[in-house]
C-alpha cells in the first residue's frame, strides 16, 4: 500500500502517484486503454479537481476529503474472503446473481470471469482487458467525459478493476445481476473502481448495485462506470447507498443510448456520509427514453448530491426526472439536474422534478433544475419546492385521531413512497419500502446487512426525529 | 400550408428594420478615449463633483484594475477594448430653460421622433419627465408639483451639487463598487443619471419616469439611477430606452439603486428597446446592467417589472435584497429575442428577514437565432423564518434555431420557508393557433393574440401609459414574425 506526502496540491500528489505506478496500474491491459489512461491523468493534471467555483460543485466540496492521508491499494492486497460470511444481502427473497467488489478488486470463487449458456460474460473488468480486449477497447472510455475538470478524469488514470457485464443480442437476463461494493480497511483508503456495461440489441439487463461499508474508517471511493445501450436495449438500473459517515462516495455514471433503448435508473441514499452521484444520460438516437429516480434520507451532518445530466441529442425522445429528499438535522443536498435539448431534437418531452423537505432550520437544501433548450417543438418542464410537509394533509391525519408522530410519519412515507413506488422489482420494492420506514423511524443502522459484528463499535443509530418536524 | 405561412410570416419578422434607428447629429463634448484616473479626473470636474464622489470613482476605478471580465453568463460576444471608448459625451449647447421653446430644437425632434410628449401633454398624463439624452439631463419638468411635496426628482449631478449629503449617504449602499466588474466600471466612470428621494410619509402623485437614449457614436453609457424612499413613501418610477442605429456596439453599464425603507414600497418599471444589431448580429448594444434593491425596513416592498426587447446582448438581473421582516420583493419580465440577440437575465431574491415573500414571473420569448436565459437565484438563509417564494418562468419558442433556457438556483437554509419553482418550454400551441384560425383571425393576429396572452400576466404589472407602449414593442418585436 502506497502513502501519499504532504505539502504538495491534491493535484499533483495524483500526478506523481501516477507516474511512479504507471507499471502496476496498465498491468495486462491492451495498448489503446494505456494510452487512455496517459491522457486521462494528462487531462487531470491539467485541470484538477473540481473546487467550489466549478459550476456544477459549488455546493460539495472535496476539501474536508483531502484532510485524510489515503492509502491506495494498486497491488489488491485486501485480504481475500469468504464474502458470504461477512456480508448478506438484506433482501432475502431476491434471486441474483451477485457479483462482490471489496476495495474495488473484483472477488471470486470459482473463475474472474463467467460467461454464461446464453452468452452473457460477467466478471471483472481487469480480467476481461486480457480475455476480451477487443470488446473492452471497443467502448472503453467512449461515454465519459474526461475533459472537464474532475473525478472522472482520475478514475481513469487510476482504475484497475471493476464490473464488466457484456449482454448479447435478444438476450433478456431473467435474474438481476447484483454488484456489491464493499469498502473494508483499516487505514483511509482511495479506490477507483470502473464499471462497463455493454448490452447489444433486444437485450434485457436487470443491474442493483450496492455500496457498503463494513468498517467506521475513512473511505474515499472515486467509481465511473460507462453503460451502452444498443436498439431496444432496456435496463434497470439501481443504486443503493448505506454507507458509513465517514465514507464518501463519488460515482460518476455515464449512459449511452441507441435507437429506442429504454433506461430506468433509480438512485437511493440511505446513508453516507458523503456522497454525489452524478449521471450523464445521452439520447443518442429517437424514440429513446430515459427515466431518472432519486430519493435520499439524510441527516447528521450527511452530505448528499444528485447531479444530472440528460443530454436530449436526437428527436422525439422522452425523459424524466423525479428526485426528493428529505433532510434532518445539519444534513445537505444539492440537486443539480439538466436537460440539454440540441438543435434537432424536435418532439422532445422532458420533465424534471425536484421536492424537499427540511426538517430543522440547520438542514440545507440547494436545488438547480436547468433547461437549455435548443429546438422549438418540444415540451419541457421542471420545477423545485423546498419546504415542509402539507398542514392541510396533517390537519387532515390528526382530525382522523392520529397522533401527530404517526401523522408526520406517515406523510414522510408517503413523500418517499412516491420514488418508491416506481421500482419494478417486486422483493426489492418491498425490501426497500421496508428500509425506507425503519429509516424514517430511525432504525435502520448501516450495520443493519451487516453479519460482520464488529466488536469494536457500536451500530451507529441515524434518527429523523419526528418531534423536530 | 400553415408551416410555408409561418416561414413566410416569420422570415418578414425577422427582416423587419428597427424602427426607432435614427442619429441626431448635435456637437458634443467628449473625454479623449480611453480610461486612465486623468479620464476619471476630467469627468469628475467636467461634472463640478464634490471631492467625496471623486475619491469614491478613483477607488473604484483602482479595484476595477483588479478584476476581470466575467464570463459565466450564457452569452458570447467579442472581447471589449475598455480603451477603446468615450467615457463621458455631454450636448455643448447647454444653457439652462425655462421653457420647453428655448431648448434646441434638434433635440426635440429627437425627442419626438421617439414619440415622447415632452410637452403639456405629459402634465396631462401626469408624467414628470426628466430627459436624458447621452447622459445629460436636458429638461426635467414638473419640478414644481414635486417639490410642494418635498420629493427631490432630478439629474445625478444635479443631486450632487444640490443634496451631496443625501446622494453621499446612500451611493453604493445597495450596490457597492466592489459588487461586479461592470459595477466596478460605472461606479468609476457613470456621466450622469437620475436621482429621486422621496420624504418621510409621502405619496408621490405622479408616474416618474425618465428616458433615456444612447445618441453619440462609440460612447459608453454609463448612468446610474439612485432612488430612495424613506419610511412610509410610495412612488412609481419608469424608465425606457431606445437607441439610434449605429454599426458599433455600445456598452450600457449602468447602475440602478433603490433603497426602500419602513414600510415604504418602490415600484420600478423598465421598457428596453435599445438596437438589438441587424438581422446577421452586426452592431448592436450590450446591455450589462446592475439592478438592485434594498427592502431595508419591515413592510418595505421593491418590484421590478421589466419588458426587454432590444439589445444585442442584454445581462441583468434586478434584484431585492429582502432585509425588513415582513418585506417583499417582485419581479415580473417578458424579454422578447430575435435574430442574433442574446438575453440572460432574471433575478436574485435574497430572503434575510422574517416572513419575507417574493414573486418572480418571468416570460421568455425567442426567435430567429437567438438565445434567451432566465438564471435566478432565490435564497432563504437560516434567519428568514417563514420565507415564502414563489417563481414561474416560461419560455416560448417561435422557431427552430433558436434556444431557450432555464437556470434556477434555489438555496435554502431553514425549515419553514417554502420555496417553489416552476418552468416550461414549449412552442407555441398548435391548437389555440387552429381555434384562433379557425375563426377567421390570420396567422399574425392569432400569433399576436396568443404571445400578448402569454405575456398579460406581466404587462398587467406596468404603469398604463407604459402597457400600451410596451404591447406595441411586443408586436413589432415580433411583427409578421410570429406575433
Amino acid at each position: 500500500m502506497q502513502h501519499i506526502t504532504q505539502n504538495i496540491t491534491a493535484e499533483e500528489q495524483m500526478f506523481r502517484l501516477f507516474q511512479e505506478n504507471l507499471d502496476t496500474l496498465k498491468g495486462q491491459e491492451p495498448e489503446s486503454i494505456s494510452r487512455l489512461r496517459q491522457k486521462a491523468a494528462e487531462n487531470f493534471h491539467k485541470n484538477g479537481f473540481p473546487h467550489e467555483k466549478t459550476e456544477n460543485w459549488r455546493f460539495t466540496s472535496l476539501d474536508p476529503l483531502f484532510q485524510s492521508e489515503y492509502h491506495h491499494d494498486f497491488t489488491n492486497q485486501s485480504r481475500p474472503f469468504d464474502i458470504e460470511k461477512i456480508f448478506t444481502c438484506d433482501v432475502y427473497d431476491l434471486d441474483t446473481f451477485s457479483v462482490t467488489l471489496l476495495n474495488g478488486w473484483f472477488v471470486y470463487k470459482n473463475a474472474p470471469l463467467t460467461r454464461l449458456s446464453n452468452g452473457t460474460i460477467i466478471g471483472g473488468l481487469s480480467k476481461a482487458m486480457e480475455v476480451y480486449p477487443d470488446l473492452v477497447e471497443k467502448y472503453m472510455g467512449q461515454a465519459a467525459n474526461l475533459e472537464q475538470p474532475g473525478l472522472a478524469a482520475l478514475n481513469t488514470a487510476f482504475f484497475q478493476d471493476g464490473l464488466f457485464i457484456y449482454v448479447p443480442r435478444d438476450v433478456e437476463l431473467e435474474k438481476p445481476i447484483q454488484l456489491i461494493n464493499i469498502v473494508d480497511s483499516e487505514n483511509p483508503l482511495m479506490i477507483h473502481p470502473r464499471h462497463l456495461v455493454v448490452q447489444e440489441k433486444n437485450s434485457k439487463l436487470t443491474l442493483v448495485h450496492c455500496d457498503h461499508s463494513l468498517t467506521h474508517n475513512v473511505s474515499f471511493s472515486n467509481s465511473l462506470s460507462e453503460t451502452f445501450l444498443d436498439e431496444h436495449a432496456i435496463l434497470d438500473f439501481y443504486k443503493i447507498q448505506n454507507k458509513g459517515p465517514n465514507s464518501a462516495v463519488i460515482n460518476n455514471a455515464f449512459f449511452r443510448q441507441k435507437h429506442q433503448s429504454k433506461l430506468t435508473s433509480h438512485s437511493l441514499i440511505l446513508n453516507g456520509g458523503f456522497t454525489k452521484n452524478m449521471i450523464t444520460a445521452t439520447l443518442e438516437d429517437p424514440q429513446t427514453s430515459a427515466v431518472l429516480n432519486g430519493l435520499s434520507l439524510v441527516d447528521s451532518n450527511q452530505h448528499a448530491d444528485n447531479q444530472l445530466l440528460v443530454d436530449h441529442v436526437a428527436p422525439n425522445c422522452q425523459s424524466e426526472q423525479l428526485y426528493k429528499g428529505i433532510l434532518d438535522d445539519e444534513a445537505t443536498a444539492v440537486f443539480s439536474g439538466k436537460i440539454m435539448v440540441r438543435k434537432d431534437a424536435q418532439k422532445t418531452l422532458a420533465y424534471q422534478n425536484n421536492k424537499n423537505i427540511l426538517l430543522t432550520d440547520d438542514a440545507r437544501a440547494n436545488a438547480q433544475p436547468q433547461l437549455e433548450i435548443y429546438a422549438d417543438d418540444v415540451k419541457c418542464s421542471h420545477g423545485a419546492t423546498v419546504g415542509q410537509l402539507d398542514p392541510e394533509a396533517m390537519f387532515y391525519l390528526r382530525s382522523r385521531g392520529l397522533s401527530e408522530r404517526t401523522a408526520r410519519q406517515m406523510l414522510m412515507y408517503a413523500f418517499a413512497g412516491e420514488v418508491v413506488q416506481r421500482i419494478s422489482i417486486e422483493p426489492l420494492r418491498e425490501r426497500i419500502d421496508h428500509m425506507v420506514e425503519k429509516r424514517l423511524k430511525g432504525e435502520l443502522t448501516i450495520c443493519d446487512q451487516c453479519v460482520l459484528h464488529c466488536n469494536s463499535k457500536e451500530p451507529t443509530v441515524f434518527n429523523i426525529d419526528a418531534s423536530k418536524l | 400550408m400553415a408551416e410555408e405561412k409561418n416561414n413566410e410570416i416569420l422570415d418578414e419578422l425577422t427582416q423587419s428594420e428597427y424602427k426607432y434607428g435614427f442619429y441626431t447629429d448635435i456637437e458634443m463634448d467628449q473625454a479623449p478615449k480611453g480610461l486612465t484616473e486623468d479620464t476619471i479626473r476630467f469627468i469628475s470636474a467636467k461634472k463640478k463633483e464634490p471631492e467625496f464622489m471623486l475619491e469614491f470613482r478613483l477607488k473604484a476605478f483602482r479595484h476595477w484594475k483588479t478584476l476581470k471580465e466575467p464570463k459565466w453568463a450564457h452569452v458570447h460576444y467579442p472581447p471589449i477594448d475598455f480603451q477603446d471608448i468615450i467615457y463621458y459625451s455631454a450636448p455643448r449647447k447647454k444653457p439652462k430653460y425655462e421653457s420647453l421653446d428655448q431648448v434646441d430644437p434638434e433635440l426635440l425632434e429627437t425627442f419626438d421622433k421617439l414619440g415622447i410628449p415632452l410637452g403639456e401633454q405629459k402634465k396631462l398624463a401626469g408624467v414628470a419627465v426628466d430627459a436624458v439624452m447621452d447622459s445629460v439631463s436636458v429638461g426635467t419638468t414638473f419640478q414644481k408639483t414635486l417639490e410642494e411635496k418635498g420629493i427631490i426628482f432630478c439629474s445625478f449631478s444635479e443631486a450632487l451639487q444640490k443634496h451631496p449629503e443625501l446622494v453621499k449617504k446612500h451611493i453604493g449602499t445597495v450596490v457597492p463598487y466592489t459588487d461586479n466588474f461592470y459595477a466596478a466600471l460605472n461606479s468609476a466612470v457613470f456621466s450622469d443619471g437620475s436621482f429621486c428621494y422621496i420624504p418621510k410619509g409621502v405619496r408621490c402623485p405622479l408616474e416618474l419616469s425618465t428616458y433615456f437614449r444612447i445618441n453619440a457614436a462609440n460612447t459608453g453609457q454609463f448612468e446610474r439611477t439612485l432612488i430612495v424612499a424613506e419610511e412610509g413613501s410610495y412612488v412609481s418610477y419608469m424608465e425606457g430606452c431606445t437607441a439610434p442605429m449605429r454599426d458599433e456596439n455600445q456598452l450600457h453599464a449602468a447602475i440602478v439603486e433603490i433603497i426602500s425603507k419602513k414600510d415604504a414600497e418602490v415600484k420600478y418599471a423598465t421598457v428596453q428597446n435599445w438596437w438589438p444589431g441587424d438581422k446577421k448580429g452586426k452592431g448592436g448594444v450590450y446591455n450589462f446592467v446592475t439592478k438592485r434593491g434594498l427592502c431595508e425596513g419591515e413592510n418595505a416592498k421593491i418590484s421590478w417589472t421589466q419588458v426587454e426587447t432590444g439589445s444585442a446582448i442584454t445581462w441583468k438581473y434586478p434584484s431585492v435584497i429582502l432585509m425588513g421582516d415582513n418585506s417583499v420583493g417582485e419581479f415580473y419580465s417578458v424579454a422578447v429575442t430575435n435574430n442574433m440577440q442574446q438575453a440572460d437575465t432574471g433575478t436574485k431574491m435574497i430572503h434575510l428577514g422574517k416572513n419575507t415573500k417574493s414573486t418572480i414571473i418571468s416570460k421568455g420569448i425567442s426567435a430567429g437565432l437567438s438565445n434567451n436565459s432566465y438564471r435566478g437565484l432565490v435564497k432563504t438563509t437560516r434567519r428568514a423564518e417563514n420565507a415564502r417564494n414563489f417563481s414561474q418562468c416560461d419560455s416560448l419558442l417561435l422557431g427552430d434555431r433558436c434556444g431557450a433556457h432555464t437556470f434556477p438556483y434555489v438555496e435554502v437554509g431553514n425549515k419553514s420557508s417554502i420555496v417553489e419553482h416552476e418552468a416550461t418550454t414549449s412552442k407555441i400551441s398548435e391548437d389555440q393557433l387552429f381555434y384562433c384560425l379557425q375563426r377567421g383571425i390570420d396567422m399574425e393576429g392569432a400569433i399576436g393574440l396568443i404571445v400578448n396572452g402569454y405575456a398579460k400576466e406581466v404587462l398587467s404589472k406596468l404603469p398604463m401609459e407604459f402597457a400600451v407602449e410596451a404591447q406595441k414593442l411586443l408586436s413589432i418585436s415580433l411583427e409578421g414574425s410570429v406575433g
